[in-house]
């Protein structure tokens, strides 16, 4: 734990250090130049925030903005209009204290599973003996003991994620963003993999902000659903799931009532948007 | 295994599982049959190719269909090599012809290399600066570059270091083209990644970049060294005190196809040992690619 504790470099300690994991997004707009040099509007006005220790996801139609508010959030993307602040502070750079898992993962391929891992704290300063022992004790933890000297290519997909994972958990980031991590797997792994993260979420607590098209798993995981339309994104709606904590295996409470009916009343709103979305490319390729 | 743990009471050795053992061990034997009859074949074909080129010229050659004399003739060129080895040349010993060369070309390669590597990376990292640079780039490259060879000439004498240049400007734009595509190609996700994970300008050209582009890079250096050798071997043509290019343009002077081409042999010889040299360097530095699918072959 105490070198656990050295590598948290967060700026505030205490009961202050809470908030610094608040994201608040007001008056988000972005606009892009498109090729032929028109403004394209991607995101308009899109206000939400992510309580401390929140599990939020965004949910919308393919093409609605989610991906380019998390790189907003992230510091790597600047927005047209509004602010994001992390924390009470604006973003203006690389925001601090923040973790990536993206769809494809981004494991380097020329470096070996424990490589990949020991990179966070490599780059945050740490020692390369002490970042190596926190890598293996973490690859521990997402249960891939034996395979440190493995390469990525020659995992499945489901340790891939599982590296992913510990690479985006090593620096014990207090926010996670999350950009449909799980998307390209499939059904069973996928929900083995949302159970674990569940479970490592509950003992770190970080915000998480987790995109995703799939209303399910956004249920199944989150406190508070954002609903985004598209063309150009907003938010629609939110919604805040009060299933208890811990939520157990996330298989199992998809059959619940409770589940049942808050999924359905977010999907009377989704659906719209989602078939609006459907019918405009739709329109265009016929 | 989940047979064996759910069948009730001792069970003796399940007799479909010792069949299937048997037919995989038979199919082993039989692959590994096909195979070593497949390189067999493969090695009896290429040796008849050979056999068939090289066979070839020396019967026509020999019945003057084909004029020895200015076509030259393998027995003849294979004599003019041991003879250039045993007895040396006009200028002193072949070796130092051959080392001569072989001076140049890995001088010229290692400058032309390392100068193309950190010139691909610095424009492939900076947009701005490959934007200003680009049409000028261009216009280099379409420039005749051999004929730098006579100005190097001209502006430091018939030694060593004209070769060199000439050598690194044939290297530099092979090698320069490849490193700036290479650290294009770079995945976008892996360096937002590693930024958000923190690192600096510097770790991401250490860990993501550089290894990256490593692909395109070390493909790049096998051309390159050919371009390397061409480089020295048209220096020295153009002028020179010793070097193989030099043997050669004096068997040209002195009307001596076999010697031409015992010079070429030589050449031949030093760029596939340098070939070899570099794919095992490659296989070591890429150690980490997935092998190619072809190498599982299907029986």
């Amino acid at each position: 734990m105490a070198s656990r504790n050295q590598l948290a470099n967060r700026p505030v300690a205490g009961a202050f250090e809470a908030d610094a994991s608040r994201i608040e997004v007001t008056g988000l707009t972005k606009r892009f130049l498109t090729p032929k040099g028109e403004a394209f509007t991607a995101l308009r006005d899109v206000t939400f925030t992510v309580e401390p220790g929140q599990f939020c996801a965004v949910v919308g139609p393919t093409g609605c903005g989610k991906s380019t508010t998390l790189g907003m959030v992230s510091g790597l993307d600047r927005p047209s209009e509004g602010s994001v602040k992390v924390g009470g502070r604006e973003v203006t750079g690389i925001t601090q204290g923040i973790s990536f898992m993206f769809q494809q993962d981004a494991l380097l391929p020329w470096k070996t599973v424990v490589g990949n891992v020991e990179m966070g704290p490599i780059f945050r300063g740490l020692g390369k003996r002490q970042a190596r022992d926190l890598a293996r004790d973490w690859l521990r933890r997402v249960g891939l003991a034996g395979f440190e000297e493995h390469h990525p290519h020659q995992l499945s997909g489901g340790m891939r994620k599982r590296v992913a994972m510990a690479a985006a958990l090593i620096n014990e980031p207090k926010i996670l963003l999350m950009d449909e991590p799980f998307g390209a797997l499939d059904v069973q792994t996928k929900a083995i993999m949302q159970t674990e993260l569940l479970g490592l979420w509950e003992q770190l607590r970080p915000s998480v902000l987790f995109i995703t098209h799939d209303l399910d798993e956004a249920v199944a995981l989150a406190d508070r659903v954002v609903v985004m339309t598209s063309g150009p994104g907003s938010v629609k709606a939110v919604y805040d799931v009060d299933l208890p904590r811990p939520r157990g295996a996330v298989q199992e409470i998809r059959y619940e009532p409770k589940f049942l009916e808050i999924q359905h009343r977010i999907w009377e709103s989704l659906r719209e948007e989602v078939e609006r979305a459907y019918a405009r490319t739709a329109g265009v390729n016929a | 295994m989940s047979i064996a743990s759910t069948a009730p009471g001792p069970i003796s050795p399940n007799p479909a599982r010792s069949d299937s053992a048997e037919a995989n061990r038979s199919a082993t034997e039989a692959g590994r049959r096909a195979r070593r009859k497949r390189v067999a074949l493969l090695w009896t074909a290429r040796l008849g190719f050979a056999v068939f080129v090289i066979g070839g010229w020396q019967l026509f050659t020999t019945l003057k269909i084909v004029d020895p004399f200015f076509y030259g003739q393998p027995s003849g060129i294979w004599k003019r090599t041991v003879d250039l080895f045993e007895n040396g040349t006009e200028f002193g010993s072949f070796w130092t012809d051959i080392f001569t060369t072989l001076k140049e070309a890995v001088f010229g390669f290692g400058i032309g290399a390392a100068a193309g590597i950190v010139l691909g990376l610095a424009l492939g990292q900076n947009r701005f600066l490959a934007e200003v640079l680009g049409p000028y780039i261009k216009i280099v490259n379409a420039i005749p570059r051999i004929v730098l060879g006579s100005i190097f000439i001209v502006a430091f004498g018939i030694g060593v270091t004209p070769k060199v240049l000439l050598s690194a400007v044939l290297v530099f734009f092979v090698v320069f083209f490849n490193a700036f595509q290479g650290v294009r190609e770079v995945d976008r996700n892996i360096i937002a990644n590693v930024k958000v994970l923190g690192a600096s300008n510097l770790h991401v050209i250490r860990h993501v970049t550089l290894p990256s582009a490593l692909t395109w890079i070390i493909a790049s250096l096998h051309t390159a060294f050919g371009f390397a050798i061409v480089g020295a071997l048209v220096g020295e043509v153009l002028g020179a005190e010793h070097g193989v290019g030099l043997v050669i343009k004096t068997a040209q002077g002195s009307l001596d196809p076999d010697g031409v081409f015992a010079g070429m042999l030589v050449i031949s010889v030093i760029t596939l040992v340098a070939e070899f040299i570099l794919t095992f360097v490659e296989r070591r530095l890429l150690s980490w690619r997935p092998p190619s699918p072809s190498e599982a072959a299907a029986i």
